[in-house]
């Protein structure tokens, strides 16, 4: 390298630089923050909702799914899966409700959770929020 | 060893590479159950054996990068390190926060651990990687801050040099970026968001400031090429890694409710982001072909030029392979994402530890600068084994993960996901195949520690 880009030039890059574009990744969450009530379904979000979205942390499902394309690739996404099973939340408790605790033979099984219908409807409430949020229209398809 | 002190990072090393086999233990079980679904249901389903693989991930690096803080800042500080007790103090204290997390894991369902551990006064659980009790975060955040106390005034009273200076401002931005684990709000828009300040922020952002840091330390020590020349170096990498990766976590923002203009931040600074993963092989290459002295561990040369190369491969050849909006529409959330987490978390992660471990653990068993050559063929073994089989693990997911595109999101008649799964299955086991060859060279780099010399010495 050259005399020009000695270390007090690099150093000063450095400092520079990473300010400036930490002022401008700031900038920018503060203006998406503010578009944020366009695009991500808050009117949805209800106390059953919010209990959804506990029900789906404390039982660990983005262990094996993705959601909106973010987690794990072992489970079909289930950002879209209120779409993909008809609109309905009664097809996604259903499907919940009926895993075999002793998982299937031979396929990639889900565990049996024993969920109350409370809180089957709550989860099935928090997918169908995420499923109206605003994606960019991600998925590709339906089948996510 | 020219410290006393210094001697407070074996034990960060050995927990290290103890924590790290049982990583990969739980990665070959993950890549059974790939393959066969039901394989250990419902004793240990899928997602239990994910967060212990990826949590071991993220504390033996951790330690690692303890260690590396704690053998290396007092020599470029010139002192003895604050407090020694202090340190051995919180290895104990987070080796058994993080033992008994993993045991959670493993022993309880995990939402009766939620339930045990209070989730629901301070919910902070079930999020990818984040997936710690909440009171397991407040003890990362404890120990985080006594290391950095311990270290920082060690170097406040000491000499502040580039590479200490660098390394510390790594740390503490790993511990303040953390402090975003505890934000988790109903709106999953914004949980999403704000999870990407911890998780791309760090390995995308300060981690490589640690990782920069680390290596331009070894160079310098194997080298003996002149400290200003490294220290430029060190600086362009690091202003080139915040300049495009700050913005760059723009390429998490595409499709998670975010507005839309980020397709185009995110594209344009991620494509930047291998530019210092680029620097840095060069510099590794061109500082060890600048060399001053042929120092005696080779291993440890090996280690540093191979960080270099597979981090640019993982981080910057893989990270670009999928980082443009008009790509990851189809990539997000697949294989090709696994792929890519594998090789840049081994490349730039894994081997920077190993990197500064082969360097320091010879010293820090009273040898006078290296092993034996010995021992050193057999760590180089596993280098090999190691760095070899990742390379196809990454190439088989990357085949898994087109054809998995293809079938399921490309083609005109897209499959259900299942379906698309059990077609692809050979390159699961193809990856199964090389995990065990990964095994088997983790097992050999292990005995490499324990090869006794001519004089019948253990290495
Ligand atoms: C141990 C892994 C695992 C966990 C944890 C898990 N699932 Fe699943 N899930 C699966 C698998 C595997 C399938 C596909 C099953 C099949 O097709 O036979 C599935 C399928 C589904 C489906 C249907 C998707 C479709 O398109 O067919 C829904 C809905 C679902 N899971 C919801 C959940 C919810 C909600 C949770 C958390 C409470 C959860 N899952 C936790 C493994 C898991
Ligand atoms: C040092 C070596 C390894 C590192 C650094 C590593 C790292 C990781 C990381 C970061 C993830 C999360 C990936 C993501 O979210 O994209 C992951 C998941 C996984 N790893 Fe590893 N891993 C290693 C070795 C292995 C081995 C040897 C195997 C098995 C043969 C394996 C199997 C898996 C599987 C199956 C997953 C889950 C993928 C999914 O979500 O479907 N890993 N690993
Ligand atoms: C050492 C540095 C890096 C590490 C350890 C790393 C690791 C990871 C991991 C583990 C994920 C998966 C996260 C999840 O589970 O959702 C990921 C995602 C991603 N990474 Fe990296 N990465 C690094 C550097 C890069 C670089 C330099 C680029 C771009 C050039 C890049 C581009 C991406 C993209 C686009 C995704 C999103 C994938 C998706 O849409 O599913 N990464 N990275
Ligand atoms: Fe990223």
């Amino acid at each position: 390298m050259s005399e020009v880009l000695n270390k007090t030039v690099a150093r000063n890059i450095y400092y520079g630089g990473s300010l400036f574009f930490l002022l401008l990744f700031l900038g920018l969450t503060f203006h998406t923050n503010a578009n944020f009530p366009e695009r991500d379904n808050r009117g949805a979000i209800t106390e059953q909702v919010a209990q959804g979205k506990r029900l789906w942390e404390e039982n660990n499902c983005i262990g094996c799914h993705t959601l909106l394309g973010e987690g794990a690739y072992f489970a079909p996404e289930l950002g879209n899966v209120y779409k993909r099973f008809g609109n309905s939340t009664e097809a996604v408790k259903a499907f919940i409700k009926s895993r075999p605790a002793q998982g299937i033979p031979n396929r990639r099984s889900m565990p049996q959770f024993n969920f109350s219908d409370d809180e089957l409807e709550a989860l099935a409430q928090f997918l169908k929020y995420v499923s109206e949020i605003k994606t960019a229209n991600w998925p590709p398809n339906i089948q996510g | 060893m020219q410290y006393q002190s210094q001697s407070v990072a074996k034990p960060y090393f050995i927990a290290a590479i103890g924590l790290f086999i049982g990583q990969i233990l739980f990665g070959l079980v993950m890549g059974l159950q790939y393959v066969l679904g039901d394989f250990l249901f419902p004793t240990i389903p899928f997602n239990v054996a994910r967060m212990v693989h990826t949590n071991l991930l993220i504390v033996w690096l951790l330690f690692g990068f303890m260690g590396a803080a704690y053998y290396l800042i007092p020599e470029e500080a010139e002192r003895e390190l604050e407090s020694p007790m202090l340190a051995k103090l919180m290895f104990w204290i987070f080796l058994v926060a993080g033992s008994l997390t993993v045991l959670g894991y493993l022993l309880l369902p995990y939402a009766g651990l939620a339930k045990i551990t209070g989730n629901a006064l301070f919910p902070t659980m079930g999020r990818e990687f984040l997936e710690q009790p909440t009171i397991t975060k407040v003890g990362i955040v404890v120990v985080a801050l006594a290391f950095l106390y311990n270290i920082g005034l060690t170097i406040l009273k000491g000499r502040k040099t580039v590479v200490n200076i660098v390394l510390i401002t790594g740390l503490i931005g790993l511990a303040l970026m953390f402090l975003f684990s505890f934000y988790n709000p109903d709106n999953v828009v914004k949980d999403k968001f704000y999870w990407w300040w911890v998780v791309h922020l760090w390995v995308e952002g300060v981690w490589e400031l640690i990782l920069g840091s680390i290596l331009a330390y070894v160079l310098i020590k194997t080298t003996g090429v002149d400290r200003e020349v490294i220290e430029k170096w060190l600086y362009i990498i690091i202003a080139m890694t915040l300049i495009t990766g700050i913005i760059g976590t723009g390429h998490h923002y595409y499709w998670i409710g975010t507005p839309d203009y980020w397709q185009w931040f995110g594209s344009v600074f991620s494509a930047l982001e291998p530019i210092p993963f680029f620097i840095m092989v060069v510099f590794a290459f061109s500082v060890v072909n600048k060399r001053r002295r042929e120092h005696p561990n080779k291993a440890a040369v090996l280690w540093a030029l191979g960080t270099g190369v597979m981090a640019f491969l993982g981080a910057g050849v893989w990270g670009f392979l999928h980082t443009l909006a008009p790509v990851n529409y189809y990539t997000h959330g697949t294989q090709i994402t696994a792929a890519h987490g594998h090789m840049s978390f081994y490349g730039a992660y894994v081997m920077i530890v190993l990197t500064i471990i082969s360097y320091a653990m010879p010293l820090l068993r009273g040898r006078a600068a290296a092993n034996s050559n010995k021992a050193q063929v057999v760590e180089m073994w596993g280098f090999w084994l190691m760095t070899v089989s990742m390379v196809f693990l990454t190439l088989f997911l990357t085949a898994a993960g087109i054809l998995q595109i293809y079938l399921q999101r490309a083609s005109d008649t897209p499959l259900p996901f299942i379906v698309v799964q059990e077609k692809i299955e050979l390159f699961y086991w193809l990856r199964e195949a090389v995990g065990v060859v990964f095994f088997i060279g983790l097992m050999v780099y292990v005995w490499s520690f324990f090869v006794k010399d001519e004089e019948g010495k253990s290495a």
